[in-house]
């Protein structure tokens, strides 16, 4: 048995330690919102933040997640500058890969809020979406970037 | 509908619903609610609602995959029902004969059909409600029908009163159902041609849809299934007793030719999969390489094929030809690849059999379990969530099978999932084309001949057998067979190759490589001729056709014939397929000591008749253009012992962030019928790369992925 904090609340976990953080997120803790894309690190689906910072969930163990702070996608605010700048611009198609990809946003924007467009679409570079939206995603981050430049860095 | 609940209440509490069924002749809209009173034994699926609490319920048998479809289908009916497009809700139907497809007889979302095909009969459906609403209003003033409209959810009075969709909706409710509705003008859209904020895309930003990947059913156990690494191989022989001792693993079944793992949770499934240590037979053909595969299309091309719509004498033509210009195009296998990967939820009980199928063919899934199950079609119900990914790749029903043979097995709901590597290697691939080309011009270097022969395996001979005639697979060469050039000469064969690799559709099906030969060699003949690419174009097009137009919009837009630096060129190409014509202009630069090519904009043109919901449409540009650029510089599918290398993304990369150029999307609205928007922005962006390519650098590239080595100068 071991603890894992998600979203602020803390939760008891019994599968085996070395379980990556992404099954137990999905199948153990209901965090459906964090997907299975590759299982090796290369897609960028399953990202979510620890410590603030974007990790792929599926190439950590559930056990060295312990005593972080996770946060999934139901952890930023609705509101949230970048969510809302997501629906302004309409940048989901299926929407699969989109939790991950507005979590590593976050963190690209929160890095470096004043980055170029350039400097932003290198940041993400290694997240992948099939449908095609990186102009939007891009477009999004620019319009949420300023916001929280605004607000001194929102989370 | 709760169970128990009366006919009459049925009838008094549910409002005007309308249901439609498609046949050969044509579609009938029914009244549930007269039918029923009328002791008519049938059931319809409604596609209507209006209830006496105002709310409009639209029902979309359609798959929503991101392509906007449960936005842009309602939209169509809204608009000639006159409703608050604020009030309408859309539930996605279940599998059922109203959401068949009028053209093919099948619900499914493919070959960009979803309003195309639908295009009379979703507006038919909105202007028989409105009709009947305005009757019924027009009844309880005493007025006639032609003095009252529809508006914004209300009838209105031509004094000025109104009265409410959701008041008239069992008055309305009674009302025969017009025949022949009228339909509204394109000029008095409200709805058709704006962009309202797509229904799915909140909760799918808030992380709230459910995938089928996250299905959970109570009961369900998760299960992975292990298919053999080569064609035609066996399993020999596994440890059962490893994988069960894989804690949370519940069972092992062996299925024909593969093995099934169901366990309480997914890792400990894969844990259990991977406990059976496989040994696998040889399989049928141990030798199939990417070599090999060359090989044989290589030598298959030197046969001849199957003749598609010939036009005059090629062969004779070209004898006689002034210049004769010859080359070979390739192109590879490739996967799908949709983010989500396969999956299937089944749960098989005594007299039903449920699914949740992120399928994009309800009715191929309905024939495929009520085979597994023997249950009547009607007995199976698909249930599809929203789907994180198509492409063609969900037509497939291999996941599914497996699903319903092992909730059979197991007695309990079972959730099948697809890893990425099983996807990888077992898809159902966009299948290689090898291609030969010869074209003829005259003295004045007007084309005189146009002869091609493509060698690759069949996606009909598998999908619909009778679509293959004498040989002739007509996906293999669309877009080719029927080029938008008229020409005095023309030839297109195909050479059908039977191979134990299994193919399916892949967006643009066909499209994706005969347009890429047919706009890449154009380009060839024009520079042979000597003249500019799209002057060249032009003289095969009819004056007034939608490629003319579409040609001279990009010419202008892109800045055609503008100077460019050293190393930069621009590049066009054009077509139609899907009812829509389409191009795309290409700016890149060439850097000859590295062989880097960078694409700096892509300006795309489309011409859908009309664009129902134009922000989707465009959403389906940006998104093609990303999608064929990968395609064009990064996917293929190798092979290697008779099965497929591919694993995971590590060696079939996917066009990432920073390598997007600028898009700008041109809508060209002829009005009229709406054409195709999810296929058509595909096929004329590989050509127009490799058209720039060769005018930054003189290099033609002639397959594909593009070997950048090559445009090196040595």
């Amino acid at each position: 048995m071991f603890k894992l904090k998600v979203n602020g609340k803390v939760h008891q976990v019994d599968s085996s330690p070395e379980t990556p953080l992404l099954w137990v997120l999905r199948d153990d803790l209901g965090f459906t919102s964090v997907k299975y894309g590759c299982g090796i690190g290369e897609c960028g689906s399953c990202t979510v933040l620890i410590n603030g910072k974007a990790e792929r969930s599926c190439s950590i163990t559930a056990e060295s997640a312990q005593g972080l702070e996770i946060t999934t996608i139901e952890g930023l605010p609705e509101d949230h500058p970048v969510k809302r700048a997501w629906i302004a611009e309409q940048v989901p198609q299926c929407g699969y890969c989109q939790p991950g990809m507005i979590l590593q946003a976050v963190d690209v924007i929160k890095s470096n809020p004043k980055a170029s467009k350039r400097e932003m679409a290198q940041a993400m570079d290694d997240v992948m979406c099939r449908c095609g939206t990186h102009a939007r995603v891009l477009k999004a981050m620019s319009i949420a970037a300023g916001k929280m430049g605004d607000k001194g860095g929102a989370t | 509908m709760k169970a128990g609940i009366t006919r009459r209440l049925f009838l008094k509490s549910t409002g005007l619903v309308l249901a439609v069924a498609a046949s050969p002749t044509g579609i009938r809209l029914f009244n549930p609610a007269v039918a029923r009173a009328e002791g008519k034994n049938f059931k319809p699926h409604a596609f209507l609602e209006i209830a006496p609490n105002e709310t409009v319920i639209i029902w979309v048998g359609q798959t929503e995959m991101g392509q906007g479809t449960h936005t842009g289908l309602p939209m169509v009916i809204a608009e000639e029902l006159g409703a608050d497009w604020q009030k309408i809700k859309i539930k996605m139907a279940g599998a059922g004969e109203a959401f068949k497809d009028p053209v093919n007889h099948m619900q499914v979302t493919g070959g960009s059909t979803s309003i195309r095909h639908r295009w009379d009969m979703l507006r038919q459906v909105g202007a028989a409600a409105r009709e009947m609403l305005i009757q019924a209003a027009a009844n309880e003033w005493g007025v006639a029908p032609s003095q009252c409209k529809a508006h914004k959810g209300k009838v209105l009075h031509p004094n000025g009163r109104s009265i409410s969709f959701g008041q008239l909706s069992q008055k309305a409710a009674a009302l025969p159902v017009p025949k022949k509705p009228e339909l509204k003008q394109a000029k008095d859209y409200n709805l058709i041609g704006t962009s309202p904020m797509r229904v799915d895309i909140p909760e799918k930003v808030a992380g709230k849809t459910v995938f089928g990947f996250d299905f959970k059913a109570p009961g369900m156990c998760v299960a992975v299934v292990a298919r053999a690494p080569a064609y035609g191989a066996k399993p020999e022989s596994f440890d059962q007793r490893a994988a069960m001792t894989v804690k949370g693993v519940i069972s092992v079944v062996p299925l024909k030719d593969r093995v099934a793992v169901c366990a309480e949770n997914t890792y400990a499934a894969l844990k259990g999969r991977e406990a059976l240590a496989i040994k696998w037979t040889k399989g049928s053909h141990p030798d199939l390489d990417d070599a090999k595969l060359n090989k044989i299309y290589q030598e298959a091309l030197a046969k001849s094929g199957a003749p598609a719509w010939p036009v005059g004498d090629a062969k004779a033509a070209l004898a006689r030809a002034n210049t004769r210009l010859k080359a070979n195009y390739k192109f590879p296998y490739l996967s799908h690849v949709p983010l989500e990967p396969m999956n299937c939820t089944a749960q098989v009980e005594k007299d039903r059999c449920r699914l949740w199928a992120p399928t994009q063919g309800q009715t191929i899934a309905q024939k495929v379990a009520a085979g597994i199950t023997k249950l009547p079609p009607e007995k199976i119900e698909v249930i599809t969530p929203y789907v994180g990914g198509g492409f063609g790749r969900r037509i497939e029903w291999a996941v599914l099978t497996d699903a319903v043979l092992l909730s059979q097995a197991m007695k309990r709901p079972v959730k099948v999932i697809w890893t990425r590597e099983d996807d990888f290697k077992h898809d159902f691939y966009r299948p290689a084309c090898h291609t030969y080309v010869e074209g003829g011009l005259d003295s004045r270097g007007r084309i005189t001949s146009w002869f091609q022969k493509n060698a690759a395996s069949s996606i009909m001979q598998r999908l619909f057998p009778r679509a293959v005639k004498n040989g002739l697979d007509p996906t293999g060469v669309e877009g080719a067979g029927n080029m938008i050039y008229n020409l005095p000469n023309r030839l297109v064969e195909f050479i059908l190759l039977d191979l134990p690799i299994p193919v399916g559709f892949l967006r643009s099906v066909g499209h994706t490589y005969n347009i890429f030969t047919v706009e890449s060699f154009m380009d060839e003949l024009a520079a042979e001729a000597g003249k500019d690419p799209l002057e060249f174009r032009l003289a095969y097009l009819k004056k007034g056709s939608r490629e003319r137009r579409i040609l001279n919009l990009l010419g202008q837009k892109a800045g055609w014939g503008k100077k460019l630096p050293k190393g930069r060129g621009l590049g066009l190409a054009v077509s139609t397929c899907y009812e829509s014509t389409v191009g795309h202009v290409a700016e890149v630069s060439v850097d000859l000591k590295t062989g880097q090519v960078k694409v700096h904009k892509l300006v795309a043109a489309l011409d859908c008749g009309t664009a129902v919901f134009p922000d989707a449409v465009k959403a389906q540009i940006e998104g093609g253009a990303v999608m064929a650029l990968s395609i064009a510089f990064k996917e293929r599918v190798s092979f290697a012992k008779g099965g497929v290398a591919t694993a995971n993304f590590d060696d079939y990369p996917l066009l990432t962030m920073a390598d997007v150029p600028e898009i700008e999307a041109h809508l060209v609205g002829s009005g009229g019928k709406a054409g195709g928007v999810g296929e058509p922005p595909i096929p004329t962006v590989a050509p127009a790369v490799a058209n720039a390519i060769f005018a930054a650098s003189g290099v033609r590239l002639r397959e594909l992925p593009f070997d950048t080595q090559k445009l090196k100068k040595s």
